[in-house]
């Protein structure tokens, strides 16, 4: 069934939508991560301006991002104080992201920045993680006298000032690690067009040393505003948000991301990360190799950027 | 005497005008207007007519006719990636002032056969010509040659921009018919439709008439507000994802009991 999108300005495949909706909201619910990072090439691979693919995604991560976090509330896996620690340096970090966003777009380099923040911090991350949790994961199996493990490991954050007890999570630290988390997060967001749940999460675990389990709900407990933010960022300055395009993807969205986070429950932390280590480290390498391998068409074509 | 050498040519000029005119076109759209609904999956044009005389089929090369559909101009950037320390990266960019957004000629022969260049030059009917205005041919050749180029290039693949030779009928020298496919992916506006007789390459006679296109109902709703009250239609938006991904939550708790 076509679907015209009136923004979009194409007609396009209803289901092949929500489909695409639904898999990302799968992802979504399991690991924590909006699902930016993969709503927006493939929406941009069936033939939306890439634009409204940005924008459009933004808007249906809020909804399965929504939809997650009940799930999570529920179950008591989502640490509001500490989502809301992390949302105020998330929404300083998205303003400033949006400009730099616009300068670059003018220059016509954003695709060029996009992609390599992609690679870099998705490489990074994805292969620190791998490691680090498959470690785990072969500690975990040579079953043995399990270690008692080290409940409060006493991280470089841990020695700042304007400490809080974050009940939830089982930490008393300093909020700014939390506040400059979001706020480096939330610009990159802007930037790659994404909610950061890719680098919230492993920030959340590493660098805050947050359970595994208080992650994903918390993390995206903190992206559904971001990227209500940048929603209605898009909405005012590029117009590119496409309401019925919205809707179709939410639709399979919210759906898949009750699917993914009843997966999530069923895993364990461990596995739970060295699957979302592999998905990232994927999505580095393929957006690796278009950097590096020649494109068959080496002409683009785009509307101009009004000064 | 100089004055009156005027008046003779200008004479001469009227004279010679109607015959030039001896055949013309009397012509029909199957639609004049393209409504884009939610369910817009493109739209068929025909286009048809017939061809009216006062003298005789004249001897020599037989009718041949061009239909052409343009849609509006709008500019834009192509560019170009270069390998740039090792990666491909958008390094020249090059802009078009006016292009337009649709194109499509269709003709009952290669245009090539049936149009003389310089007509082609005149009437701007062949895809380059109608899409690179008089300075951007110039620079043809120029630094800009390989931009335009891909322009053509780019859109033709998207099927924007179509050549059709061939796809026109003309029957006994009198009646014509052409279709046209326009794509889901149009922009709104007028889309300037031309027909045109030619005989041994010159043109004989042109009619031209325009298609409106344009969004109604929810899309034109969306589109408008979209425009019009930005913060309004992002705040719509985000309500409209709330209220979705609380629903399927609620949903799926009261199922799961």
């Amino acid at each position: 069934m076509q679907i015209y999108l009136p923004i979009a300005e194409i007609s396009l495949n209803a289901l092949t939508l929500f489909g695409i909706g639904g898999l990302v909201g799968i992802l979504s619910g399991m690991f924590g991560v909006g699902g930016g990072f993969l709503i927006t090439p493939l929406l941009f691979f069936i033939g939306v301006p890439p634009g409204v693919a940005v924008a459009t995604g933004a808007n249906q991560v809020v909804a399965s991002s929504i939809s997650g976090v009940l799930a999570h509330l529920r179950r008591r896996t989502v640490d509001l104080p500490m989502g809301l620690v992390l949302l105020a340096g998330g929404v300083v970090g998205s303003g400033a992201g949006i400009y730099v966003f616009n300068l670059l777009r003018a220059r016509g380099q954003v695709d060029l920045l996009v992609q390599l923040s992609y690679v870099v911090f998705l490489g990074v991350i994805g292969t620190l993680m791998f490691q680090e949790s498959l470690r785990a994961l072969l500690r975990a199996r040579r079953a043995g006298p399990r270690r008692p493990v080290k409940r409060h490991q006493h991280l470089w954050v841990h020695r700042w000032p304007l400490k809080a007890k974050f009940r939830t999570s089982g930490l008393y630290i300093s909020v700014l690690p939390p506040v400059g988390v979001g706020a480096i997060v939330g610009f990159l967001a802007a930037i790659m067009g994404v909610g950061g749940g890719f680098i919230m999460v492993p920030a959340m675990i590493y660098l805050l040393g947050m359970p595994t389990k208080v992650v994903v709900g918390t993390s995206l407990f903190q992206i559904i505003f971001v990227t209500a933010f940048t929603t209605v960022m898009h909405a005012t300055t590029n117009h590119s948000v496409d309401l019925v395009l919205a809707m179709l993807l939410i639709a399979g969205g919210v759906i898949g991301a009750q699917v993914g986070t009843q997966i999530g429950l069923r895993l364990k932390a461990e596995q739970l990360r060295i699957l979302l280590a592999l998905l990232v480290i994927a999505v580095a390498v393929k957006i690796a190799l278009d950097l590096l391998l020649e494109p068959a068409e080496l002409y683009s074509l785009a509307p101009p950027v009004a000064p | 005497m100089r004055r009156l050498a005027a008046l003779l040519a200008l004479c001469a000029g009227l004279w010679f005008a109607p015959v030039v005119a001896a055949e013309q076109v009397v012509a029909g759209l199957s639609r004049s207007d393209v409504a884009i609904t939610a369910r817009f999956e493109g739209s068929d044009i025909l286009v048809f007519g017939a061809v009216r005389r006062e003298v005789p089929i004249p001897e020599g090369a037989p009718l041949e006719v061009i239909v052409t559909v343009q849609g509006p101009s709008e500019p834009v950037v192509v560019r170009r990636k270069s390998r740039l320390f090792g990666i491909w990266v958008n390094t020249d960019a090059v802009t078009i002032d006016r292009a337009p957004t649709f194109y499509a000629v269709a003709s009952t022969a290669p245009l090539a056969d049936i149009l003389a260049p310089d007509e082609d030059a005149r009437w701007r009917i062949s895809v380059p010509r109608a899409v690179l205005s008089f300075t951007e041919e110039r620079g043809g050749d120029g630094p800009r040659g390989a931009f335009t180029e891909a322009l053509l290039r780019i859109r033709t693949a998207q099927g924007s921009y179509q050549a059709l030779p061939g796809t026109a009928g003309m029957e006994q020298q009198t009646l014509f018919r052409a279709d046209i496919g326009l794509p889901a992916n149009l922009t709104e506006g007028s889309y300037r439709t031309r027909i045109f007789l030619t005989r041994d390459g010159r043109v004989v006679d042109r009619f031209e008439t325009p298609i409106t296109v344009r969004k109604v109902g929810l899309e034109r709703w969306l589109f408008n507000l979209s425009r019009r009250q930005p913060l309004a239609y992002g705040l719509l938006a985000i309500a409209l994802a709330a209220a979705a991904g609380w629903a399927a939550a609620t949903g799926f708790r009261l199922w799961s009991r």
